[in-house]
């Protein structure tokens, strides 16, 4: 009860004053409503707290309180020593970062978008990523690159491109992408605890989403593992494969389907590498049948990845049909919105391919 | 041109390829000069009126009467697309204000062909060399009238006829492009320039350094427009830069620099008229640094 207390009053006075303002009794729940930025934020206060060597760097992370809010009130608490503003070059402070990194502290290094870490994808990759190889396991670079990844609203080709398939392809790093606020936080603070390179892919429309998080979710100590996928629905007719936002779209699209008779099971991926393979093939001996969803493009993506996992794997001889994918258009994101709309997996898409998959 | 010219070894001169100067016998570090750093130039008063007569660019009063209106009309096309985006009907939009200045003085003084690199603050240039309210507009909305057919966010303007390349999103890309393109000009001896827009806090970037320093090693007839404007995003320029501005930077490039009254519209005029003169003809690159204010929130 104290705990829920607690976070309750400091996952902000935004929840705060909506209650006031609403008038409504408050006695603190047990499970909260908590936004996906909130967790994030809360994830790295936690974390600054409980290891010095832990400092988050990026434009306005500070002052401004984040280019997108979630470091708000981080540098009020910490001050200049753990949450730094930099000059504006993303391989500048990337390099910074992993040298830090390298000379013993735990950088949260973050991207305004993850189009903008292309400007630093050299240190992300050849500094980042392959050191602890390349040094036979003495130079370890324990760093975290977070930020804003795939479409959001409006935004164009050079703000909307997903990075998932571009990271997960190097070995030496480790790439999360979370769909609600239990993932944002659980597995940011994994990610910071851990000693590898980590590439956190978040979503910009999901920041300020509020999901339902339980008590145990809001302790100082929940982690949620790395490489670990997650069944959100079970199901018995078919397998849904997806991360970050798009996992929503497919809870929304199983709910249609669920009215005519089609129980889909809808697995939030979490991690992308390490890819969990197991929990896909499971799943699919179970259903036979499976469709990927994501918001990347299709030519070498997340889905296709899938794909050549299950047909080397033991879950091919279950297959009923052959997989689908479901994914974002081959095309740069144009602005117009009819245009943006149509480049990007809708929730009847999703629906079309199951019952294509299904032969229904 | 830039080489060492030789001279006798048994002199008591260093002998380095890497540069060019005397023997010193005492130890000095040179100081980075941010307390009177380089001097802003300007030719009116606060008031508007000429300091020295000689430095008036003495234009015409219909000239002068353009620059005002284009001016005023870009302030009020900003106003009313700022407002559409606070009210949802474009997703996105970054005013002008404080800044025309810059965009009018400079514009001015170019020819209509030379190229025009921007960064995504100088609709200004753009509004001076003709492109109508209509495609501003339809651009901004995405509508079908609109030249880049809604692929780009509001402000990404581009114009092939009135060579004003199209803004792209990542900072500080256009300026090595820049100095590419004025290479190729340069090649193909059409007397024309580039210009290249660019924040002081977009010289940040590794870009940046590049393109300045090919733009001199390649000799290139190539103007570089920095506003500084104080800040970018909510990051200060005690914060973006620890030396003097960006202007301090252009010789450490071996470029021509100079600092003006970013607000003095015929101060970046005369500014930019030289620079342009001299850099088709000397084929070399200049850095005007036309210090300003950023009157809106952000961005």
């Amino acid at each position: 009860m104290a705990t829920s207390l607690r976070c309750f009053l400091r996952s902000g006075k935004q929840a705060v004053l909506v209650v006031a303002r609403r008038g409504i009794h408050r006695s603190p729940p047990a499970a909260l409503q908590v936004t996906v930025r909130d967790a994030l934020n809360q994830a790295m206060d936690e974390e600054l707290e409980r290891d010095e060597r832990v400092f988050l760097l990026g434009e306005e992370v500070a002052q401004y309180d984040g280019a997108y809010k979630v470091s708000r009130g981080l540098w009020k608490k910490y001050g200049d020593k753990r949450i730094i503003d930099t000059p504006i070059s993303e391989m500048g402070f990337a390099g910074i970062a992993v040298g830090a990194a390298m000379a013993g502290l735990r950088p949260i290094c973050e991207f305004m978008t993850f189009n903008f870490s292309m400007q630093a994808i050299d240190q992300v990759i050849n500094s980042a990523a392959k050191t602890y190889y390349m040094s036979a396991g003495l130079q370890p670079v324990p760093i975290v690159f977070r930020g804003p990844n795939g479409a959001s609203a409006g935004v164009a080709a050079q703000h909307s491109q997903c990075f998932a398939a571009w990271y997960a392809h190097c070995p030496g790093l480790k790439v999360v992408s979370p769909w609600n606020s239990e993932d944002a936080r659980g597995l940011l603070k994994s990610a910071i605890r851990d000693d590898n390179p980590v590439v956190f892919l978040e979503n910009e429309l999901l920041y300020g989403v509020p999901f339902e998080m339980s008590e145990e979710s809001q302790s100082k100590d929940f982690t949620v593992p790395i490489g670990k996928a997650k069944i959100e629905r079970p199901g018995t007719h078919i397998t849904l494969v997806s991360h970050s936002r798009y996992v929503g779209h497919c809870l929304d699209a199983a709910a249609v389907l669920a009215k005519e008779g089609i129980d889909c099971e809808v697995i939030n991926l979490r991690t992308i590498r390490p890819l969990d393979v197991e929990c896909i093939e499971s799943s699919v001996m179970k259903t036979n049948h499976l469709v990927t969803v994501e918001g990347g493009w299709p030519q070498f993506g997340v889905g296709a990845e899938i794909c050549a996992r299950i047909m080397e794997g033991s879950a091919f001889n279950y297959l009923d049909s052959p997989v689908t994918r479901v994914t974002g258009v081959d095309i740069p994101m144009p602005y117009a919105k009819i245009l943006e709309e149509h480049s990007l997996p809708q929730v009847k898409d999703i629906i079309f391919s199951v019952k294509k998959t299904l032969n229904v | 041109m830039h080489q060492q010219q030789p001279f006798d070894s048994s002199l008591e001169k260093p002998q380095f390829p890497g540069a060019s100067a005397e023997f010193v016998d005492h130890l000095e570090f040179i100081q980075p000069n941010v307390i009177s750093g380089i001097a802003v130039y300007r030719v009116m008063d606060r008031q508007g009126n000429i300091i020295n007569p000689s430095e008036d660019p003495q234009l015409s009063k219909e000239t002068v009467l353009n620059f005002y209106q284009k001016m005023t009309l870009l302030n009020t096309m900003d106003r009313i697309l700022y407002e559409s985006q606070r009210q949802g009907r474009i997703s996105f939009y970054m005013t002008n204000y404080g800044e025309e200045g810059t965009h009018i003085g400079s514009a001015a003084a170019l020819e209509s062909n030379d190229l025009v690199f921007g960064q995504y603050r100088e609709a200004g240039v753009l509004m001076y060399r003709g492109f109508p309210l209509d495609l501003f507009m339809a651009q901004c909305y995405a509508n079908a009238d609109d030249l880049g057919k809604g692929r780009q966010m509001p402000v990404h303007y581009g114009c092939k006829e009135r060579n004003f390349v199209t803004i792209s999103s990542p900072l500080a890309t256009q300026i090595p492009q820049a100095t590419g393109a004025a290479y190729a000009l340069k090649r193909e001896n059409t007397n024309r320039a580039v210009i290249c827009y660019f924040g002081e806090g977009a010289a940040s970037e590794g870009d940046a350094h590049a393109g300045f320093n090919f733009s001199a090693t390649l000799e290139c007839p190539l103007i570089f427009f920095c506003r500084n404007n104080g800040y970018a995003i909510s990051t200060p320029t005690n914060e973006q830069y620890r030396g003097d501005g960006i202007a301090a930077r252009g010789p450490g490039y071996g470029m021509l620099s100079i600092r003006v009254d970013g607000n003095d519209v015929f101060a970046v005029y005369n500014a930019t008229k030289e620079a342009r003169r001299r850099a088709v003809a000397e084929n070399q690159p200049f850095l005007i640094e036309a210090m300003t204010y950023r009157l809106v929130m952000t961005c």
